[in-house]
């Protein structure tokens, strides 16, 4: 691979990288006085769509397509939420732009606001994020005074307000409808779709959500142009005629037993041992990987031998595992019990469930407490059927639920199961070795009540 | 029109209906069965118990499905939708939902109420497993007061939020939401805001599982012992359709039932919970005849041959007709005493009227007009007595010495007559009194005739907004009573027992006001205004 120049972190070392002076010192604001002395809404729309940028949020939504679902000549007002609530566990790239470079998100904001026709934004950052949310109000203040927020903006006539609005610590806020809700004041239950947001959002309004580092991107594609976007990344599969490709930069969260975790930019595509050796030093204490999620815990598991798996929106489906995410990779070493991640990681689906679709909010509990009985030695062969029979059912792709939080809930069953099953199994016989191959129901075990 | 498959079966539908697809395979005669979804609430599709295939059948004929399952509450029957309700797919999301529905359910049925009308126990017998899988122990039976009228029994809900919905959406009062997340959510109100308003007891009939129990029938009846009787609310002039439940004529419950014309699926909670009065010991039960202070029993066979020589020619009758007197009985009346005395009086009982009509936000209203047939009794007196004399009207008339009998017709359930009122009947011979309860009227009657209430009567009432419904009895009377239509036909000399039906062919014929009633009155009743809308 040809040398990379990192684009969306290209200042995020630099000292009071925060501050919007520093910004401008690097042309921070630049693309925004371009744009709105040069271009009209529907030109910048169109150059969003030929740069061929996906939502960064985790489904990998061609984002200015998103923006042509609004409605034509409406009378307004349109919102923009930006969605600052990261909680897919592994995730934090949206935090170090927040922290480190939050003028770059609000440019990018502003100018996406610009493109369709938002005069409010709504900038909903989760909860436990104290200095993001400290760093970007004092860049919305900083823009106020600059006259980049406000009326009039740098005397185009365009006008835009950000609120800052600070999320309810909960998975689900993440999920574009869980957050209109929220930010409506109400309990982060997603809602049924249709009506999409882009027709019928906040306040019953046409409405656009999207994630913190595609805003960044466009920014960036205001500035120097879709050719140069689509100079990075992969081209669409010929194969695959619903594939619209993966280009421009992506922001890695490397973390788990490797040398050096960290967030590390690359052009959509890198492998995951790529990403390993370039960035992260290897796996930590000379030992083996053994497995790895690829874009956050809702995307499934990759063995070590599938580490080939290229990380762009493509790729880690052809491994049978959901997809991109939120490109936060955990790798796994070889002292790691599966067990203990299926167990982990169901313990976090069935805490952030929302509890409102039934196969969901009852899947989710019953696979935690299955595998809680298997992690105390009360294991049965039989329970891992149960378990892939909860992952194949669950999720918007089978339609049994609202959102996608139980089809994030499913791979991770489903993959941890059938890619390493012997693991399991071993366990359960080891641990069990009375009771594995027992197939009637068995009463709950008493001490695991609560979680 | 447009044409929906249904199992391959093809159905109808009108232009301007919009139908989902539960309601559309109830239309071909298929049941999907579903939790969240109820025909007057918001669609929440989270229960996920209606699943199906969908797809859409092109001009081709060629017939495109969904990959995945859909909730047929969510899904639109257009022109071209294809459901199909019965494949394996749909029989496994079926056995699914019930399976997780059943993970952390009590089971308790025993000690529930909704045993026996319960969806949970109804849908698990038909779609669930026959073998739990689960190894989860439930929690007990948890229970904590809503307010003064719902327990919510924590583990049985299946968190379907049609209770939260209701109160969001029809009564518009908000008490109730949902705490927690995920498995640990749950049903609750807010500390010093309980569940209080004037429709709280819907909720209890919303609630599809026995999460929800009304506080004043909670384990007084197993529901199979029950016997259900359509009738009408006779707690004010809306009138809402109900069903009467009893067992061994003692009502246990009222419930609403579904009129479209009237009261949607709803009724309030004074209906619901004012039964007291039926089975109340003071009631009247002896039929009498006095002075104002010596009285003697007499027997109801008695009676007819009794009341003709009293009222025969004994000068000016003027008969009071209430508000709760059926149409029927007070045409009955009426006839009896215009033939005892063609130039007999008749007048409108007291109106009982208590604050304000009170609307809610579907547009549900609790009227200030505490009785249910004031249209329909004033139609009679002002067809029948060519006038409208309405109560005050016969007081001041009765001042004037007009009457030498006068028959009073009660079955008020709270005290309706005072003493100075009651005094100024000192001037009439004749005094028939019928009524619930005694009152000073009752203490100066020549005959006191004990009546009946709402549940005991049959006939058909006319509310505020001009619809006739009609129903039947649902519990005998107490013995001692003879419900009035009784006593009128017998003293009419009519063969056999009261027939209201025949009655009110009578009053349609007879009365143009009331010919729209000529024909089968269908359950959700007819409307009176349509003969004039109609030019009849
Ligand atoms: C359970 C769940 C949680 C999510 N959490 C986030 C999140 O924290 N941040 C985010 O940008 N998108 C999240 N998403 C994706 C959003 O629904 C939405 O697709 C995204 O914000 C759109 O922005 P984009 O098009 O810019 O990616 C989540 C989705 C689900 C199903
Ligand atoms: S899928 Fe799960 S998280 Fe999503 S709406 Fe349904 S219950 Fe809530
Ligand atoms: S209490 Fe009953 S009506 Fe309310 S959510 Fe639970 S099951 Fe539904
Ligand atoms: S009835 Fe359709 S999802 Fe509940």
């Amino acid at each position: 691979m040809s040398e990379f120049e990192p684009i969306l972190l290209a200042n995020v070392n630099a000292e009071n990288s925060h501050t919007r002076s520093v910004y401008e010192s690097t042309g921070g604001y630049a693309a925004l006085r371009q744009v709105l002395g040069q271009m009209s809404k529907t030109d910048l729309i169109e150059l969003v769509k030929a740069s061929g940028l996906r939502g960064r949020g985790g489904a990998g939504f061609p984002t200015g397509l998103k923006w042509t679902f609004l409605p034509k000549d409406h009378p307004g007002p349109i919102y923009f939420c930006l969605n600052a609530d990261e909680s897919e566990p592994g995730t934090f790239n949206n935090r170090i732009l927040m922290e480190e470079d939050p003028h770059q998100v609000i440019e990018g904001l502003i100018l996406s606001c610009f493109a369709t026709n938002t005069t409010t934004a709504y900038f909903y950052m989760r909860y436990e994020y104290p200095l993001a949310w400290e760093r970007v109000q004092a860049a919305v203040d900083e823009c106020y005074a600059a006259g980049y927020l406000g009326k009039n903006i740098l005397g185009s006539g365009y006008d835009l307000d950000i609120f800052l609005h600070r999320g309810a610590a909960a998975y689900i806020c993440g999920e574009e409808t869980g957050l209109i809700e929220s930010l409506e004041g109400k309990r982060a239950w997603p809602r049924i779709k249709p009506p999409f947001p882009a027709v019928e959002g906040v306040f019953h309004k046409p409405t656009v959500v999207n994630n913190v580092e595609t805003v960044a991107c466009v920014r960036h594609i205001a500035e120097r142009g879709a050719e140069w976007f689509r100079s990075m990344g992969v081209p669409p599969d010929p194969e695959n005629p619903r594939d619209p490709g993966s280009f421009g930069p992506k922001l890695y969260c490397l973390s788990g037993h490797v040398e050096k975790p960290g967030c590390y930019e690359a052009p959509l595509g890198i492998t995951v041992n790529e990403l390993i050796e370039r960035f992260g030093g290897g796996v930590w204490k000379g030992r083996k990987a053994k497995a790895a999620i690829p874009g956050g815990i809702s995307m499934g598991l990759l063995t070590a031998d599938e580490f080939d798996c290229p990380l762009d929106f493509a790729g880690p489906g052809r491994y049978k595992c959901l997809g991109l995410g939120t490109a936060a990779v955990v790798v796994m070493d070889e002292t790691v019990s599966m067990v203990d991640f299926l167990l982990n990681s169901s313990q976090f689906f069935a805490h952030e469930s929302c509890g409102q679709c039934t196969p969901c909010r009852e899947g989710t509990s019953w696979a935690l407490k299955m595998m809680q009985r298997i992690k105390a030695g009360r294991g049965r062969l039989i329970d891992l059927d149960l378990l892939l029979e909860i992952g194949d059912n669950i999720g918007i792709i089978p339609g049994t639920t609202i959102c996608g939080l139980a089809d994030g809930a499913a791979w991770p069953l489903k993959n941890g199961i059938r890619k390493f099953r012997d693991e399991f199994e071993d366990y359960i016989r080891r641990t069990n070795p009375e009771g594995y191959a027992e197939t009637d129901p068995v009463p709950a075990l008493e001490v695991i009540g609560a979680h | 029109m447009a044409t929906v498959t249904v199992n391959g079966q093809e159905i109808e539908l009108g232009d301007d209906e919009r139908l989902n697809g539960i309601q559309a395979a109830a239309r071909a005669g298929v049941e999907i069965p579903h939790y969240c979804w109820h025909a007057g609430m918001s669609v929440v599709a989270s229960c996920r118990m209606c699943l199906v295939e969908a797809g859409r059948k092109t001009a081709e004929g060629d017939v495109q499905m969904v990959p995945k399952l859909v909730p047929a509450c969510q899904t639109p029957a257009t022109d071209g939708t294809v459901f199909v309700t019965n494949s394996e797919k749909v029989v496994q999301a079926r056995a699914m939902v019930e399976e997780d529905l059943l993970i952390r359910h009590p089971i308790d049925c025993p000690i529930c109420d909704k045993a026996g009308e319960c969806h949970l126990q109804d849908y698990h017998f038909e779609h669930g497993r026959d073998q739990r899988r689960a190894d989860i122990k439930p929690f007990t039976s948890r229970r904590r007061e809503l307010g003064d009228t719902v327990t919510l029994f924590v583990d049985r809900c299946v968190m379907c939020t049609r209770c939260v919905r209701f109160t969001r959406e029809i009564s518009g009062t908000k008490e109730l939401f949902v705490v927690n997340r995920g498995a640990h959510e749950e049903i609750d109100v807010f500390p010093g805001f309980p569940l209080d308003n004037k429709m709280s007891g819907n909720v209890v009939d919303l609630c599809p599982v026995g999460a929800l129990g009304d506080r004043d029938f909670l384990y007084q009846q197993r529901v199979w012992f029950m016997k259900s009787h359509d009738n009408v609310c006779a707690g004010c002039s809306t009138g809402c359709s109900i069903k009467v439940e009893e067992n061994q004529d003692r009502v246990y419950r009222v419930k609403p039932r579904e009129n479209p014309h009237i009261n949607q699926w709803w009724m309030c909670d004074e209906g619901r919970y004012g039964l007291s009065h039926i089975h109340d010991p003071r009631r009247c039960l002896q039929p009498q005849r006095g002075d104002g202070s010596e009285y003697a029993n007499v027997e109801w066979t008695e009676l007819p041959a009794e009341l003709e020589g009293k009222l025969r020619d004994a000068g000016r009758i003027g008969v009071v007709l209430s508000p709760h007197l059926t149409v029927e009985e007070a045409y009955l009346l009426a006839t009896y005493i215009r033939k005892c005395d063609p130039d007999a009086l008749l007048a409108v009982g007291p109106i009982p009227a208590q604050g304000e009509d009170e609307a809610f936000p579907n547009g549900f209203t609790i009227r200030a007009e505490k009785c249910p047939n004031r249209a329909g009794v004033e139609a009679i007196v002002s067809q029948l007595g060519g006038q409208l004399v309405a109560w005050d009207d016969f007081l001041t008339r009765l001042d004037g010495g007009e009457f030498a009998v006068a028959w009073v017709t009660g079955g008020y359930k709270t005290e309706w007559i005072d003493e100075p009122t009651a005094a100024r009947f000192t001037n009439v011979k004749t005094l028939i009194v019928q009524d619930l309860f005694g009152s000073p009227l009752w203490e100066r009657a020549t005959y006191r005739l004990p009546g009946a209430s709402f549940a005991e009567r049959e006939g058909s009432y006319v509310n505020v907004e001009g619809r006739l419904q009609s129903f039947r009895w649902a519990v005998r009377p107490p013995s001692g009573v003879m419900v009035e239509g009784q006593l009128y036909w017998r003293l009419l000399e009519r063969q056999g027992l009261f027939k209201a039906r025949a009655v009110l062919d009578e009053v349609a014929r007879e009365i143009a006001h009331f010919s729209p009633a000529a024909t089968e009155i269908p359950e959700h009743g007819v409307d009176l205004k349509s003969n004039q809308l109609a030019g009849v």
